[in-house]
């Protein structure tokens, strides 16, 4: 009997509990987001959240694109030369980067970087008691803590994926044109034909909600964290592997969305 | 009679089945530094931490001014914890900042609109400088990070950022664990100064009997999330009640049983 329903139980414990995480998880979000239209705003920690994301993170990601876009171009030579198209490699570089490369990859790169960073430091202040002490100096952690965090990486994000964007396609010029013998007009004019706006703000879209759900994954487990040095470092490889699943599954939520048809 | 500045009534909490307090009831009289003294999971720290509002009771009141700041409205309740001052066990000072730059904190966030406009940032740090002296530091200290400081003057440190608002309760988690006994009773001494300087009403918990004998005019005893005993903290060391003898004197043999961990 026991064998039977064993299994079972585990599974409902497992399903509750994912229902309970994912109920806190937009608890705290609503929460953060409700302190932007109630003052005060913490601009400093806004501005030095959105300088380390946005800034500090550029060699990271414009390196990651710039390979990126140059790795497309090779693949697509070869591949496309079967069928003799490698006149679409322009447009499968450009759309690859704007539509899905350049969010993805500068997601995934700033959830390993700022988001461990967030969740570390968030988590460091919680297991030492400061942010008990923000409570007793009359300064609500979630508004002091949280919104600032939300915010920038809700900004920053958008702002590398466009570094993002340009260097992933200058990736594949350089590549198509110093290796690949592209004429650089012929490769330049195809990228713009194939190039819609569309595509990019919605790169762009998916750049914010990937940014927002990198600092909310770093702040809610850094905030929720306990039980010393341990306990931070767990929260921090969850906030960093909570992100990048959650990212990649809103990615194809938002690509479904606007691209199925 | 007057209304004690804090009142608590019925105060209970438990963790799941472990029932850490159990129908506290507590004044502290306006200007009276009480000490709380109890073993280690007595429930003194929950007690600290349900009256500052960072856990939430599951039964009881808790009167500041005769205001129950447990049913005030969140805004009300933010005023009356305005006027409360806290040092933490390990001084929690936030180790992104300079030590003025904590106090600086401490100062502006206490800041209240009667006091007149809030001041501005290099203004507050200026104005660490004289907190800093007030604990025994130089007014350079404030230049360094926290991580620097020995755990002594960390604790100073955490001191001057709870007294920078100038509040009017002090609260002091268990202010000289980790200290030698000299600095233990320099940590003492400027906590006494501090709270008669304010004319505060303060509150600390403690295992440490010579700093309980040094720093509070009132005392009680927690035992398993009960209040079992209060009265003068010159009586602590021969107060009749076999629980506290037994404590203050740290003998094996007595009501107190050290409970195992199942």
């Amino acid at each position: 009997m026991n064998a039977v329903l064993d299994p079972i139980a585990a599974l409902g414990r497992a399903v509750l509990g994912l229902v309970r995480q994912s109920g806190a998880l937009a608890m705290f979000a609503l929460e953060g987001l409700s302190h932007l239209v109630r003052p005060p705003f913490y601009w400093r920690i806004f501005l030095s959240t959105l300088i380390e994301t946005g800034f500090f993170s550029l060699p990271v990601v414009a390196l990651t694109a710039l390979f990126s876009g140059a790795v497309i171009a090779l693949q697509s030579y070869v591949g496309f030369g079967q069928y003799h198209v490698q006149s679409a490699i322009a447009g499968i570089v450009v759309l690859a980067v704007t539509r899905e490369l350049g969010p993805v990859l500068a997601g995934l790169m700033v959830a390993g970087r700022v988001g461990a960073a967030m969740s570390a430091q968030i988590g460091t202040m919680r297991v030492t008691d400061q942010i008990d002490a923000l409570t007793t100096l009359s300064t609500n952690p979630m508004k002091y803590l949280v919104t600032p965090r939300l915010l920038a990486g809700t900004i920053a994000l958008p702002c590398l994926v466009i570094v993002a964007d340009v260097l992933g396609v200058l990736g594949g010029f350089t590549v198509s044109v110093a290796k690949l013998g592209f004429s650089p007009s012929t490769y330049i004019t195809a990228t713009l034909d194939s190039l819609k706006t569309m595509d990019v703000v919605v790169g762009l879209v998916k750049a914010a909600a990937f940014g927002f759900l990198i600092a909310l994954l770093g702040c809610y487990h850094g905030y929720n964290s306990r039980g010393g040095a341990e306990g931070v470092g767990s929260a921090t490889t969850a906030a960093v592997v909570g992100a990048s699943i959650l990212l990649l599954l809103f990615d194809y939520l938002l690509t479904d969305l606007f691209f199925s048809q | 009679m007057s209304t004690p500045k804090i009142r608590i009534r019925g105060l209970s909490k438990a963790f799941g089945s472990k029932v850490v307090l159990d129908g506290i009831d507590l004044d502290v009289e306006t200007g009276t530094s009480m000490v709380i003294i109890g073993g280690s999971g007595s429930g003194k720290s929950v007690l600290l931490r349900c009256i500052l509002g960072l856990i939430e009771p599951d039964a009881g009141t808790i009167e500041i001014d005769g205001e129950n700041v447990l049913t005030a409205p969140r805004g009300r309740q933010e005023i009356l914890r305005r006027q409360i001052g806290m040092l933490f066990q390990n001084a929690a000072l936030f180790d992104s900042m300079s030590v003025a730059d904590n106090i600086a904190f401490g100062l502006r966030a206490k800041h209240s609109d009667r006091d007149g406009p809030v001041p501005s940032r290099s203004k507050a740090r200026e104005l660490a400088g004289g907190i800093l002296q007030q604990v025994g530091l130089d007014p350079s200290v404030g230049q360094l990070s926290p991580s620097e400081l020995s755990g002594g003057m960390q604790k100073r440190v955490g001191l001057a950022r709870a007294i920078a608002g100038q509040p009017n309760i002090l609260f002091f988690d268990e202010p000289t664990t980790g200290l030698d006994p000299i600095m233990g009773a320099v940590i003492d001494g400027l906590i006494v100064d501090c709270v008669q300087k304010l004319g505060s009403t303060a509150i600390a918990i403690t295992h440490d009997m010579a700093s309980a004998q040094r720093i509070g005019n009132q005392a009680a005893m927690l035992y398993q999330g009960k209040l079992v005993w209060q009265g003068l903290a010159a009586d602590l060391m021969n107060s009749g009640n076999a629980m506290v003898d037994q404590f203050t004197h740290g003998r094996r043999e007595g009501p107190i049983t050290m409970e195992l961990r199942k």
